[in-house]
């Protein structure tokens, strides 16, 4: 609760920081609240507290996916100085919309209420539309934050209709309250309610990017700054997908034999079309894209069980997975800052230029590839752990498949770095995004060597 | 302690070498490096207790929740296939100093990266922690072969390295898929994973899964394809441990995981991958007949002795498996061998096309004795270290089948085609302008063909000495 007030507050100071034109003080601010958010936030470690009679419920799940978006907003706001150098307008509405979506985030992890759940995704999601057309001036930066827009809004009515036939049958908002009329109704469940699951579910699909509901995805991810699309595909994406899961397995997990197909199909096809399509992109934004569609399959291939080892595996892959994409975008903004393409030729002969970014880039992409004994690795390996337990062969078969196909386009980037010829021009890395490689890149090897460290948190 | 002790030693080398600057002190370290494993490793032999299943057992908890241990220890086959490692390493770091590598210590740390996951390969008993090393040795061998290699070099080895990945993830689901069958609470550990008495169909799915990886990385034919293109451009170095090293870990995964776990399913299909391997066998010999180029031709040599070693396996007669353990070895370093003549004779001659060579035996006979030697070992004449293997080997084969033992017989006689063609070819014959001022093998040089030499005629004189390691273990195996 206390990270919520905090990141709140911290979002309005730094409003009023801005409009009061004292901007040096701007980012330190920013870092300062999002520590003490971070704080706050882990010290409710291992305490499960009840606010506002079940609104929002905290406990250990909540707790350790808070602190990982609000850690990933901390690493994103460690290059936003770099990132944002060339723009001319001031941007501390950006900073602070940032931080209302983190807000908004975090309440859908904690929410323990549909009205709490709408109410956050809400807060996360609007500020999202407006993050995505952050960069006025440019026409792809509109039409992403329109394309979202529109996707959004239409999800967002989906997912109202939804949770109103829900609470037509069950007279309830809680989610405590809808788990045991599942239960109790669990041989007479009425179809009304059937369709609200699955108006819900297709409602996540939308928000978390999963086939066949992604083709906002690759438009609005290129077209928006690289900074905000880096927060879109970890923070905002691993919020979606926490808040689902924390849904489904609270109200819906006594009719799992229902959905549980759908949510088959929706990983098989993320995994599938994901790594399909990212293969003949050239543009490493819109790759990192549908990778990152492949990863919400990989993902939600932790959803044909809810028990305590699903959960750990969930947060596991979605920390190791929020590293590593945090880390592409990272050395994505550095090279394209002086080549303005952001095709992969952007990564031509890096390793000539700056051996120290060519190889953190080379180990956020082998973790992303799943190679051993990085962070990747060991997350794939416990949702296959998870999908053989229950005896999904096929889809552990197509998500092997997948991970195969993925070497072709992440090897892209490094055959670029390696072996190809670029430009004269040196790539000067400041030392706080030195810093910030040099922590992703210590956090990938070490979580992957001492996964037990992230699987028991929950 | 030993055997983590050995992976740590190359391991933390790399380290070091990759953040360093001098070249020269780098070339000195890696070697250092390597001799050091090598010391460790004769230390080790003397250690060796042949009457216990495991020797330098270690078992320490890595991940508490997945019931994952850092266990290791080595059988009588997992040391020779360490001593092999150990024997051969600073031979190949030794050869490599005559070519400059431009990023000399991210080409060193490489190489001591794959030594370390190759004893990590043959000295884990955790099925995962197998599976990691597996991996690990994949990742050097990419980098080596696809940044400092030959023409084509990207797509060959994009190839080369989905390939075996995508085979390899294969063996994952399967040794995931036995660890779920394991009592509660879960465990990798491969003493309680090789008494699961799996039932028929589930035996199907892991012998299926664990062969398609295995099959890749031997190869077998005909998972072959990307195996010839990605001899031939590696840096030689890369060749070396590419066909030196790495076939082993694939018919280690055999021996390992496939003989003790599917007995039922190697009854039952056993036979198809013999068949296969004879194929494969007879298949590599005959190309290795019609190539024009060095490095190509002990490329389709290798595939086809590695063949023969797989289809000896997959019979699980006692004799059979122990001929292909001695062959293990033997191949090991008659194949490093040949590669670094291969490089001697590209280095003065910019050239490893066999109709430019012919009468180098003039103008360097110490490097036509060393070619004989190693030709010799190859073709398996008696007294070398290639007969002793593929005599048992064959012998194995044929009270399997004696059809199938036939046609693999052919393919010694094939050998002797190839190899003594290419001897003839290159070795003597006419003389041209460069073959008549071709330098005969440097100080440098003998210090690398002397210890091959050694190794080829004690091996081939007293194969008891590689046997009396690697018997036990055998013997173990077989009759489970």
């Amino acid at each position: 609760m206390n990270t919520i007030i905090t990141l709140s507050v911290l979002g309005m100071i730094t409003m009023i920081i801005g409009v009061s034109n004292k901007k040096d003080i701007l980012l330190p601010v920013v870092f300062m609240g999002l520590l003490v958010a971070l704080v706050f936030s882990s010290l409710e470690w291992g305490h499960s507290n009840h606010y506002f009679n079940n609104m929002l419920v905290v406990d250990n799940f909540s707790t350790v996916f808070s602190t990982l978006m609000i850690f990933g907003t901390f690493l994103i706001f460690l290059i936003a100085r770099h990132y944002f150098r060339s723009f001319e307008k001031p941007m501390e509405d950006v900073y602070s919309v940032l931080l209302f979506s983190l807000v908004g985030a975090i309440t859908i992890t904690m929410m323990g209420n549909l009205t709490m759940f709408f109410v956050g995704l809400e807060i996360m999601s609007v500020s999202l539309y407006i993050l995505a057309g952050s960069k006025k001036t440019s026409p792809s930066s509109n039409e992403a934050a329109m394309k979202y827009f529109l996707m959004g809004a239409f999800s967002t009515g989906i997912l109202l209709f939804g949770i109103t036939l829900i609470y037509g049958t069950t007279g309830t908002f809680d989610l405590f309250e809808i788990g045991k009329w599942t239960i109790e109704n669990k041989d007479s469940v009425p179809l009304v309610f059937k369709a609200g699951i699955i108006l819900i579910l297709v409602a996540m699909a939308f928000k978390v990017g999963a086939v066949p509901f992604h083709f906002w995805v690759p438009d609005v991810y290129h077209g928006s700054p690289t900074l905000v699309t880096a927060y879109m595909a970890t923070v905002a994406k691993i919020a979606g997908l926490a808040a689902f899961y924390r849904l489904f397995s609270m109200c819906f997990s006594n009719l799992q034999d229902f959905w549980g197909p759908i949510v088959w199909v929706l990983s098989f096809g993320s995994i599938l079309l994901g790594n399909l399509a990212a293969l003949h992109q050239s543009h490493v934004k819109r790759m990192l894209a549908y990778s990152s569609i492949a990863h919400t399959g990989y993902i939600l291939m932790g959803f044909i069980n809810f028990n305590n080892f699903t959960t750990g595996a969930l947060f596991y892959y979605s920390a190791a997975y929020l590293l590593s994409t945090i880390g592409a975008f990272v050395v994505l903004m550095l090279v394209r800052e002086d080549i303005k393409t952001g095709t992969v030729d952007a990564f031509n002969g890096l390793m000539k230029k700056n051996k120290f970014l060519s190889i953190a880039m080379i180990i956020f992409l082998l973790s992303l590839t799943g190679i051993p004994p990085l962070a990747g690795f060991m997350a794939k390996f416990n949702i296959f752990t998870t999908a053989l337990e229950n005896r999904f062969i096929w889809l552990t078969i197509t998500a092997i498949l997948g991970s195969a196909i993925s070497v072709a386009y992440y090897f892209k980037i490094i055959i670029a770095m390696l072996l190809k010829v670029g430009s004269e021009t040196k790539v000067i890395l400041s030392a706080r995004t030195k810093v910030l490689l040099v922590i992703l890149v210590l956090m990938i090897i070490a979580i992957g060597v001492f996964p037990d460290l992230f699987l028991q948190l929950i | 302690m030993l055997t983590f002790l050995m992976i740590l030693v190359p391991f933390a080398f790399s380290l070091i070498v990759f953040f360093m600057k001098d070249k020269d002190l780098i070339r000195k370290l890696a070697f250092g490096s390597s001799i050091i494993s090598l010391l460790i490793c004769i230390y080790g032999a003397f250690l060796f207790d042949k009457s216990l299943e495991y020797n330098f057992y270690m078992n320490w908890t890595w991940i508490r929740t997945l019931g994952v241990n850092l266990e290791f220890g080595l059988d009588g086959i997992g040391f020779l296939l360490v001593m092999l490692v150990s024997f051969l390493l600073p031979l190949i770091i030794l050869s490599s100093f005559s070519s400059n590598y431009s990023g000399t210590g991210n080409f060193y740390a490489l190489i001591l990266l794959m030594q370390s996951a190759l004893y990590g390969v043959f000295g884990s008993l955790d099925g995962l922690l197998f599976y990691i090393y597996w991996e690990l040795a994949l990742v050097p061998i990419y980098f080596i072969t696809s940044v400092w290699g030959g023409v084509n070099r990207i797509r060959i080895t994009l190839k080369f390295f989905i390939y075996t990945l995508s085979s390899s993830l294969f063996m994952l689901v399967a040794i995931i898929y036995v660890y779920t069958l394991t009592p509660d609470p879960h465990t990798f550990s491969l003493f309680v994973i090789c008494k699961l008495n799996l039932t028929e169909s589930q035996q199907f799915w892991v012998f299926w899964a664990f062969l398609l990886a295995l099959a890749v990385k031997i190869p077998i034919f005909p998972f072959h394809s990307w195996q010839p293109d990605t001899y031939t451009v590696s840096p030689t170095p890369g060749s070396m441990l590419l066909s030196g090293l790495m076939p082993k870990m694939g018919l280690f995964g055999v021996l390992r995981f496939i003989i003790p776990l599917c007995p039922l399913a190697i009854e039952q299909y056993g036979e198809y991958v013999v068949i296969f391997a004879v194929i494969g066998l007879i298949y590599g010999a005959l190309i290795a007949i019609r190539q024009k180029e060095i490095k190509r031709l002990i490329a389709f040599s290798s595939l086809s002795h590695v063949g023969l070693m797989a289809a000896a396996i997959f019979t699980i007669g006692e004799n059979a498996v122990s001929g292909s353990v001695i062959q293990m070895i033997s191949h090991g370093i008659n194949v490093v061998a040949m590669f670094f003549i291969a490089d001697i004779i590209f280095l003065r001659m910019k050239t490893t096309q066999i109709d430019k060579l012919g009468g180098i035996a003039k103008s360097a006979p110490k490097l036509a004795i060393f070619f004989m030697i190693v030709m010799l070992a190859n073709v398996a004449l008696p007294l070398t270290n290639g007969f002793v293997g593929e005599f048992l080997m064959l012998g194995g084969l044929f009270s399997y089948n004696k059809i199938i033992a036939a046609i693999a017989g052919l393919s010694i006689i094939f050998g002797a085609v190839y190899m003594f063609w290419l001897y003839q070819k290159a070795i003597f014959g006419q003389t041209n302008a460069q073959t008549a001022i071709f330098e005969d093998l440097t100080a440098r040089e003998m210090a690398i063909a002397i210890p091959i030499v050694i190794a080829i005629f004690v091996i081939g004189l007293y194969p008891t000495m590689v046997t009396g390691f690697s018997e036990n273990a055998v013997h173990h195996l077989i009759n489970l």
